[in-house]
């Protein structure tokens, strides 16, 4: 971006010869560029009104909010509805869950895409190497609910394929109902995110390798380096600042269980291990409506949100890394 | 993908180190591979030949992917149910109308936000991504649609989501790269702004609106959360509501409700539900394959 703003105007758009941007009076700039404000408009729009609203919505999170009353009509009660969550009895259950689940995230799934992305830059058949890539992708463009059916065939203790086999693994004759063991209900979420996730997220890692400069191996085998050892102090160091990248941005949706998921594995029978921020604001605002508590939460999760992201962005920062902001 | 494996080619040696070490790892590594694509594929391929199989033999053979005896009962009976056909033809609607909605308001917002000597570009640029970052959450989107009266709108399904801010910066990035020379020429023929972005770039930008076009099909299709929220009338159930009712909640319960008696086999119903509401998303896959990668990479450039 700095480079952009920096630039010259003249030079930017050519076709303003001279002026360009140098500080022209508002009214000018608006007469002058009226067509491009007026696309502007529908978007900007869009915006102010579905995401910007709703940050204005935030504030019945301090009131009581009555519908007939209005935003500004509810009674203000301060950091009530806080409290209420804090001290109350879901919190550190909601806590435990979230983060164990984002726990298990960035040991399971983080890692998975480049692994898969470095084992496919080692293919060499490149034909090979296009149908696994062509066929790793498909998942991503599956819906929950179809994960979450898919996920219930396969279990399902009667007559899901899996369970058969995992009975034989096991040993074990009884039938277990996967969908409702609390001690299935993460292993199973888990599952998910990888079989979904992993192939697309190759693709990035990918894009990354191949910008890797063929010189470097070149030198680095010069010097006497096998595969594994050009592996580790060429390709490794090279895909990090992407790396630093994903997880930044992956830091911040943290507390972001992905309410879908989430929402289709919950069963009346695995609630206590599957109850996350994400469903419990849906549980409490909409179904039991309790529009002003269950804000609060969300915007607890939402402001815990950008100092995860922030945080992790200035720790990588002290690390020597580049950072997104 | 083309250009990546182009690259490699060169960037990685063939022939020089054929080490036993190196080999073994080579095989290995294409077993590993191969067994992921198929950990990937046998599920919905088990689905697709399930859907078409009797219920004693779901019920009885663990694992197949051609059914012994071939029946469409479950496909019959699907079609021949209006609360299916009703939420096929909505999801059918909802997802075009929505990918036309979603491109013009992305690509024309996209387009005035590329020009760089547009004073307040920044600021604009800088509110998007600040929604990036934080956002109202859930109860209060909810509140803005219910007090637009879209609750039980086909609108409250597309509107809200109208633009997402990783295209919108992906496409803004692009419409940097296209060639100001052309722009100008139309400009001196006599085309106003908007001219130019409907007669030059907008032809110039079919590839990237093929693939965002099916980025927003696959959001719109496969959302489940917007109909949940704002759709309470079962007449306006999506398909993905339909699959929740049939596969993961009581099927029987469910069927109830719908408009025949007839409850056909249970297990090949929920598979042949999930391969009609997977199948339209990856029949335009193949096609457009070769131009989302491309998308993906421009995302992944830093601005």
């Amino acid at each position: 971006m700095a480079t952009h703003l920096a630039a010259p105007p003249g030079k930017a758009a050519p076709e303003e010869s001279g002026r360009g941007a140098a500080k022209v009076p508002l009214r000018t700039a608006v007469g002058r560029y009226r067509w491009l404000y007026l696309m502007l408009v529908p978007g900007v729009a869009y915006f102010v009104i579905f995401k910007y609203l709703p940050m204005y919505g935030l504030t019945i999170a301090f009131q009581d909010f009555l519908p007939f009353l209005g935003y500004s009509g509810s009674p203000w009660v301060g950091l009530k509805h806080f409290e209420e969550l804090f001290a109350g009895p879901d919190f550190g259950r909601l806590m435990f869950n979230t983060l164990l689940l984002a726990l298990l995230h960035i040991v399971f799934v983080f890692p998975a895409p480049i692994v898969v992305a470095l084992l496919l830059n080692e293919v060499r058949v490149s034909f090979l190497k296009r149908s696994v890539q062509s066929l790793i992708y498909i998942p991503h463009f599956l819906s929950w609910t179809i994960v979450a059916s898919l996920t219930y065939v396969l279990f399902a203790a009667d007559f899901g394929v899996l369970a058969g086999w995992m009975r034989d693994l096991l040993g074990d004759t009884s039938k277990i109902d996967y969908m409702a063991q609390e001690e299935w209900f993460r292993p199973l979420i888990i599952l998910q995110q990888l079989w979904k996730q992993t192939g697309w997220g190759t693709i990035i890692y990918l894009a990354a390798l191949a910008g890797v400069d063929p010189n470097l191996y070149e030198a680095a085998r010069m010097d006497g380096a096998g595969r594994f050892r050009q592996l580790w102090h060429v390709t490794l160091p090279a895909i990090r600042p992407t790396v630093v990248v994903m997880a930044i941005l992956a830091s911040g949706n943290l507390l972001d269980s992905g309410f879908e998921q989430i929402w289709l594995m919950t069963t009346s029978l695995n609630r206590s291990v599957a109850d996350v921020f994400d469903t419990y604001v849906y549980y409490a605002g909409i179904t039991q409506g309790a529009i002003s508590y269950s804000t609060a939460v969300g915007l607890f999760k939402g402001v815990a949100g950008v100092i995860l992201i922030f945080g992790s962005n200035w720790l990588a920062k002290r690390l020597g890394q580049r950072g997104l902001f | 993908m083309a250009t990546i494996t182009k690259t490699k080619k060169a960037g990685l040696p063939v022939g020089n180190e054929a080490g036993l070490g190196s080999r073994v790892f080579d095989t290995l590594n294409v077993i590993v591979l191969v067994g992921l694509a198929a950990i990937t594929v046998l599920p919905l391929l088990y689905v697709l030949a399930g859907s078409f199989a009797g219920e004693a033999e779901i019920s009885s053979r663990p694992f197949f992917l051609w059914p012994e005896k071939f029946v469409t009962e479950s496909y019959e009976y699907i079609f021949a149910t209006p609360t299916f056909l009703r939420a096929l033809l909505t999801t059918v609607v909802v997802t075009a109308v929505g990918v036309v909605v979603q491109v013009l308001l992305t690509f024309t917002m996209a387009y005035p936000l590329a020009k760089r000597y547009l004073p307040g570009r920044t600021l604009v640029l800088n509110l998007v991504i600040f929604t990036m970052v934080f956002s109202g959450g859930m109860i209060p989107t909810y509140l803005v649609v219910r007090d637009l009266g879209l609750l039980d709108s086909y609108w409250a399904l597309i509107l809200p989501l109208a633009i997402n801010p990783f295209y919108l910066i992906i496409v803004k990035s692009f419409f940097q790269e296209l060639p100001q020379a052309l722009e100008e020429a139309a400009r001196i023929d006599g085309c106003n702004e908007m001219g130019v972005f409907f007669k030059i770039v907008l032809p110039l930008s079919k590839p990237i609106i093929a693939t965002f076009s099916l980025f927003y099909a696959v959001g719109i299709w496969n959302d489940y959360m917007s109909p949940l929220l704002y759709i309470n009338d079962p007449g306006k159930w999506t398909l993905q509501i339909l699959v929740r009712q049939l596969t993961s909640t009581d099927a029987a319960n469910a069927l109830a409700q719908m408009d025949r008696t007839w409850v056909p086999p249970e297990q090949g119903l929920k598979f042949a539900v999930v391969v009609i509401a997977t199948l339209p998303i990856l029949l335009f896959y193949p096609f457009l394959q070769k131009h989302f990668a491309k998308g993906v990479l421009l995302g992944g450039v830093k601005e």
